[in-house]
């Protein structure tokens, strides 16, 4: 088992602390709301796309410090990027939470590895996702996101 | 048979030896990461103590085949020590006859059970249910997917800030098309234990019949179905130190003879031709297909071990550890204890301004603190409270004052890495 304060870095808590690009852009060409129904965190993602390029980002929710982090981290990293290394971005993000990227081999996620000790805590992995997950669905023009249908990550244990 | 004895024997002049009774449950001795395992998250699902461990091994080892079925020796061993686990469950809980007590896969079955069985023949378009704020999840919507299919109306009992029943409201909701309550008796994610006694009556004053989720109160409360005089009563074996998989449904006989089967199949018949098909007498009749055998039987000695201890001495040991808790946590700046009834089991609820419960579930568990973060599988309460989840610390006998004293600990680490 991990030791849980390495996923607690002052990066994240910083993120959390004063999210980047935090609100709702007034002129949106995509947007999507991410829901993961069994935590109650819910995540807006509007963006500006222009010539497949990634203008400008926002997102705003009710989310736990690691969602709220990765979303704020992500709306950094991808803002000002092509849509297509965007979607490589949302690949890597979701092989490193899962513990499939190997950090060894060049990627492109920076200091966002920070989330690695995230594979740790399987109930957890769907909160550093959901952002990725929403981002995916707002450039694509889906309707919503939910970390329920992903058969990438392991399963939330359900509690009563 | 070897009787099931918990480590002292109730009586009641003296108060148990919890520091005994506690070393009955080997999982307790776990270290997390090198921690101690302190266990708060009981409302989800107790432990098990060595007794009922050993009950199971003894079934598997030396009793275990079929039931109801073979002239062999130990399909009659099985079918004896399964309608003896059935007895314990009907002398635990005071029903008038032991094929009142059916048992199911858990709370959840027994009241999808109730609701096909007795909601799709008896409950027609028109018809309302009362439920309340603080119900289950399990005990929405199996009556959201009968309300669907036969256009019937859920009417919904409010709470308080406190998070009780607004009695008058519950009264107010009754009318000529009143034909179902369903009411849990005592609130998974807030511990408030309602006053049903009350609202069984006010409800048969109007002829209408009530079915009791008991899930969170047989751990904590003596059931007496004669007493309330419920006509359902539903409850889970793993949250009374049994395993998982079973639990059982309580109906008054005259009830479960006019409901219809729920599941078909062998054992809840009499005669099967491909023309027609006899139904069995309760309990068979809702018990259809080999039953959890093992499982049953451990909960019958499950409901021996907590009996042995007493209900009412478990009832007042937990009832010290909620006052301590509440009075450690309400003294923490910034935690905020969400659900403060008058009446409570050793259930707490918390929220921490500014983090999100997930990261105190996270952060707690490093110091090898198992609480439960999230809705609770009660989304209603949430919103009544507006909040999207919380914290729920839940107590058990086993439990001990150390215990809330390393969760105040943990809370403080919580709040020292976010502020």
């Amino acid at each position: 088992m991990m030791h849980t304060n390495s996923l607690y870095q002052e990066v994240i808590l910083d993120h959390n602390r004063k999210p980047r690009n935090y609100g709702k852009l007034d002129h949106a060409s995509h947007h999507a709301t991410g829901h993961n129904p069994l935590c109650g965190d819910r995540l807006d993602i509007t963006l500006q796309l222009e010539d497949d390029q990634i203008n400008n980002i926002a997102f705003q929710g009710e989310s736990c410090a690691i969602c709220k982090a990765s979303a704020s981290m992500m709306t950094a990293a991808v803002k000002g990027k092509s849509r297509e290394n965007a979607e490589i971005l949302i690949h890597e993000f979701r092989e490193l939470a899962t513990g499939k990227l190997d950090t060894n081999q060049p990627h492109h996620l920076g200091r966002l590895t920070v989330f690695s000790g995230i594979r740790d805590l399987p109930t957890r992995v769907k909160c550093a996702i959901l952002p990725w997950h929403t981002l995916h669905a707002a450039l694509n023009s889906l309707d919503g996101a939910s970390t329920e249908a992903d058969d990438s990550a392991p399963p939330i244990p359900n509690h009563s | 048979m070897t009787p099931v004895n918990a480590s002292l024997k109730s009586d009641v002049s003296s108060s148990p030896d919890w520091e005994k009774i506690r070393a009955d449950f080997p999982i307790l001795q776990l270290d997390i990461d090198g921690k101690p395992l302190v266990y708060l998250d009981n409302a989800a699902s107790s432990q098990m103590p060595q007794q009922v461990i050993d009950r199971l091994v003894r079934y598997q080892t030396t009793q275990h085949a079929n039931i109801n079925r073979a002239v062999h020796y130990l399909s009659e061993v099985a079918t004896l020590e399964y309608h003896n686990a059935r007895c314990k469950l009907q002398q635990f809980i005071n029903a008038r006859e032991d094929r009142e007590v059916i048992f199911t896969s858990g709370t959840t079955d027994s009241i999808n059970l109730v609701m096909h069985g007795y909601g799709r023949k008896f409950i027609k378009a028109g018809d309302e249910i009362i439920l309340t704020t603080l119900e289950h999840h399990s005990n929405i919507v199996p009556w959201q997917m009968l309300a669907n299919e036969k256009g019937v109306t859920i009417r919904v009992v409010p709470i308080n800030d406190k998070g009780e029943v607004e009695i008058d409201e519950y009264e107010k909701l009754f009318n000529e098309r009143t034909k179902f309550v369903g009411l849990i008796h005592v609130s998974n994610a807030l511990g408030t234990i309602n006053p049903i006694k009350g609202m069984i009556d006010f409800a048969h004053r109007h002829g209408v019949p009530v079915l009791i989720d008991g899930a969170q109160a047989a751990p904590h409360i003596t059931i007496d179905v004669q007493a309330l005089d419920c006509d359902f009563y539903v409850f889970s074996a793993h949250k009374l130190c049994g395993p998982t998989g079973v639990g059982i449904l309580y109906g008054k006989a005259a009830l479960l003879e006019a409901m219809q089967p729920f599941k078909g199949g062998g054992d809840m018949i009499t005669s099967v031709t491909f023309e027609k098909t006899i139904y069995n007498t309760i309990p068979h009749k809702f018990e259809a297909g080999t039953p959890p055998i093992a499982a049953a039987i451990g909960f019958g000695a499950a409901v021996d071990y907590l009996t042995a201890i007493g209900i009412e001495h478990i009832a007042a040991y937990e009832l010290g550890l909620l006052e301590y808790a509440t009075a450690c946590l309400n003294d923490i700046p910034g935690v905020r204890i969400i659900g403060t009834a008058a009446e409570k089991t050793a259930v707490i609820s918390f929220a921490i301004d500014g983090i999100h419960p997930h990261d105190i579930g996270t952060i707690l568990n490093q110091d090898g603190i198992a609480v439960r973060t999230g809705h609770h599988c009660a989304q209603p309460v949430m919103q009544r409270f507006n909040v999207p989840a919380t914290s729920r610390a839940s107590f058990a006998f086993y439990n001990k004052k150390t215990e809330v004293d390393a969760l105040v600990a943990g809370i403080k680490t919580v709040q020292k890495i976010f502020l």
